[in-house]
């Protein structure tokens, strides 16, 4: 009983995590269904990505209030409410980027759809990197640096993916037209951007164990 | 009654006390609302008084024993003269001690009444108070270092780890609460443990007069945490407030520890059964222990960063406390014992000097006695002279930063004044415009009306010329002919038209006719008609075709009009117009 609360409060905290997990992942195979596509099982994947961006708005808030009705760790939670925003962040442009392949239907040539799917997976291993991070954080302030690592690596792989993708499709590919190419430029942005965010949340992180340990 | 009366000034101490020092026990607990202040002030209060009742013995009884005070005039005068000193002393001094106060005050009454002063005693309540903050470091390091170790081992999440502090600091603030009424209570009764002494029956019940005032000391301290330690809490320069919870947690455990240690007689007794000297007990600072800890905290955090400003402040409170009171009491004593009667000794009051036993009499020189004199009485002056100056700057701050904020508020006035007239200005020209939109869009109607009207009126001439024309009889042509030419000359006065343009007009101009109306009522309609067509700006020759009357007499109305309007030669008409 004594405890109660605080397990509560550690429940919503490790649900939240998991629903960026998830998030991730939707997003990762609504990429692949819709190069290959499968448009059902894409649309299935927009869907449940759109509840699992809800479900991890309501969870935020559920912390958020949790957090300052029992008054807990004042010196902390404005930094703990601040890694839980950055980390929506990924669930909300993972979201925002699918939808744009949904409402947009880029062409994809098919010389592109290996390196989408490369580029796509790299983003995404750069923004799941965060998650372990972020639950050592809560446990062992002193691991977070090492796990932070593995975000850095993948989102230089991205950024230099996301490059060869688009030299590619702008040098390689005379059959396109230039505003196809501008608009598959745009897309390889959306999914590189999503690393991006995860090294934000990475430096955030970082900060923050070392505040914890000193 | 008398007894109760005179053990006021104690118990005021003791108010005072607990007011101050609640914040090193709470203080964290509260600012973080891990506990409401109601609880907390009766959590503080049960255990203060229980640890003043269980071990307040020890503490007392040390202060009781610095010199003999047989009268409860003297110990009321040394209490009232400690309350005093650290009221005036609050304000300048960070960091004060009540127990230095009261010490100082029992010199002065020691000096005062030529009573011996028991040195072995002061010796012990010095090395006590000088190493308490010293054990106090000790201590706190040794926690502080344990617990975490403990924090980083143990891998349990943040959240509960947090909860297991919050419910220590609540623990450990109840263990300080017992430890600070068990040594602090010294402070408030221990000068009157030898002028007081009865025994209290209820019955069958013997109540010593110890216990008595242990337990009003402890209820007087719990009062002052009740009503006075929320304020002490909220202010917010407070050291002990802005700590992290874990960091509190063990500043006020290694303060309770501390205190314990130099109020638990039993403690004390096991050092003399392993052959130690036993250890003393005394009343400790509850604020150096908190300095002490947390200097103990920084240096296992590595913080090698003291501010010399703070020991110096110690320092001074450590040598112009115990001054202060013992100047104080001096003198109040001789004011309590002359002007209210009130003995503050039942010996005889001799020379100090025959009081002394042979063996330790020191022979002072005159010299000497002379030299020391004279260096008290500089150092009197000097310290006299540095307040007298500190609140002569304070104040004149305060009236400097007055006058700053009388300034800023008039210019906000002005500001805000300037406002409102641009505001008003902007809305008087909203509705100036407003107005003028409107007259514009009523021409627009009107003129459209009329072409409506005249295209309507040609039409009638067109189809009137062409049934003259058609019909074959001279008669009916001419007759024809001849009403349309009586139309055409009704139509050629533009009397309804003219009636719109006096209506319109004197629409616009509705605060000139009022004016008008007001200042010139025996005016005739057709003379305002024409005191408004000479405001518009119209000549007489464009007056004439409106009003149907030739130029000639346009002129003469205009000179009637001056007539009756009183008007000097050397004004004219259409200015007058214009600017009434």
């Amino acid at each position: 009983m004594l405890f109660s609360k605080a397990n509560d409060s550690i429940e919503l905290i490790d649900k939240f995590l998991n629903c960026v997990d998830q998030s991730l992942l939707l997003f990762k195979e609504g990429v692949k269904n819709y190069l290959y596509n499968n448009t059902e099982v894409f649309n299935n994947d927009i869907s449940q990505l759109a509840n699992a961006e809800i479900e991890s708005d309501n969870l935020r808030r559920e912390i958020e209030k949790a957090l300052f009705i029992q008054s807990l760790m004042p010196q902390m939670r404005g930094d703990i409410m601040r890694l839980l925003e950055e980390m929506d962040n990924l669930i909300d442009q993972s979201k925002k980027s699918l939808f744009q392949f949904e409402v947009e239907t880029p062409h994809i040539p098919s010389e592109l759809i290996p390196d989408f799917i490369r580029l796509t997976q790299i983003s995404v291993s750069a923004a799941e990197s965060v998650i372990p991070a972020a639950k050592s954080y809560f446990t062992e302030p002193t691991t977070v640096n090492e796990k932070i690592h593995r975000v850095y690596f993948y989102e230089k792989e991205a950024d230099l993916l996301a490059d060869i993708v688009r030299r590619k499709i702008f040098r390689e590919m005379p059959d396109l037209k230039l505003s196809e190419k501008f608009h598959l430029r745009y897309f390889t942005l959306h999914i590189e951007d999503i690393s991006d965010t995860a090294e934000k949340v990475a430096d955030l992180l970082s900060i923050m164990a070392i505040k914890r340990i000193v | 009654m008398q007894f109760y009366l005179l053990l006021l000034s104690g118990l005021l101490l003791g108010w005072s006390l607990g007011a101050k020092k609640f914040n090193n026990i709470f203080g964290t607990a509260i600012n973080n609302r891990l506990i409401s202040f109601k609880n907390a002030a009766l959590i503080s209060g049960l255990f203060v008084v229980l640890g003043a009742l269980l071990q307040g013995t020890g503490t007392s009884k040390t202060i009781s024993e610095l010199s003999f005070i047989d009268a409860p005039g003297g110990a009321f005068t040394i209490a009232l003269s400690s309350a005093i000193v650290i009221k005036l002393l609050t304000k300048h001094l960070q960091f004060i001690s009540i127990t230095l106060a009261i010490v100082g005050g029992i010199i002065g009454w020691c000096y005062y009444t030529s009573n011996a002063l028991n040195y072995s005693t002061l010796f012990k309540v010095l090395c006590v108070w000088v190493f308490s903050p010293i054990l106090g470091a000790i201590i706190a390091a040794g926690f502080y270092f344990m617990l975490r170790k403990y924090m980083r081992q143990s891998k349990l999440h943040l959240i509960k780890m947090e909860a297991i502090i919050r419910i220590s600091l609540l623990i450990v603030g109840v263990f300080a609460a017992y430890s600070f009424g068990a040594n602090n209570i010294g402070n408030v009764i221990g000068v009157f443990m030898n002028s007081m002494s009865f025994t209290f029956m209820i019955g069958s019940l013997t109540i010593q007069s110890t216990a008595i005032l242990l337990f009003l000391g402890g209820i007087a301290i719990a009062l002052g945490i009740a009503t006075y330690g929320k304020r002490v809490i909220q202010k917010p320069d407070s050291i002990i407030s802005s700590l992290t919870p874990e960091t509190a947690l063990v500043v006020v455990l290694s303060q309770a520890v501390v205190m314990f240690i130099f109020s638990s007689s039993v403690f004390s007794n096991s050092f003399a059964n392993i052959g130690l000297t036993a250890f003393p007990l005394a009343p400790v600072s509850s604020s150096q222990v908190v300095i002490g800890s947390m200097i103990g905290i920084g240096v296992i955090k590595g913080i090698h960063e003291i501010k010399l400003k703070t020991v110096g402040n110690i320092l001074s409170g450590w040598i112009i406390t115990p001054l202060f009171s013992g100047i104080t009491t001096f003198i109040s004593l001789f004011f309590v014992q002359h002007v209210f009667a009130i003995p503050v000794t039942n010996k005889k009051l001799t020379p100090i000097s025959d009081q002394i036993h042979p063996s330790i009499k020191l022979e002072i020189p005159n010299e000497t006695n002379l030299f020391l004199i004279l260096l008290l009485s500089i150092a009197m002056v000097s310290v006299f002279i540095y307040f007298v100056v500190s609140h002569l700057k304070n104040k004149k701050t305060e009236s400097e930063n007055n006058r700053r904020l009388q300034e800023k508020i008039q210019f906000s006035e002005f500001q805000k004044a300037l406002t409102d007239i641009e505001v008003n200005t902007v809305q008087l020209e909203n509705t100036t415009l407003a107005a003028r939109l409107d007259e514009k869009r009523n021409e627009l109607v009107t003129y459209s009306l009329n072409i409506g009207e005249q295209r309507q009126y040609l039409d009638t001439i067109y189809k009137s010329i062409q049934e003259a024309l058609d019909t074959p009889e001279i008669e009916r042509k001419n007759a024809i002919l001849k009403n349309e030419l009586i139309e055409l000359k009704q139509k050629m006065s533009f009397s309804s038209e003219v009636d719109k343009i006096y209506q319109q007009a004197e629409q616009v101009h509705n605060d000139f006719m009022e004016r008008l109306n007001n200042q010139f009522p025996d005016l005739s309609t057709q003379e305002k008609r024409l005191m408004v067509l000479l405001r518009i700006g119209l000549s007489s020759k464009e007056i004439a075709p409106l009003l149907n009357i030739s130029m000639k007499s346009v002129e003469i109305s205009r000179y009637r009009l001056r007539k009756k309007l009183n008007l000097d030669n050397k004004i004219n008409l259409v200015e007058f117009t214009k600017t009434m």
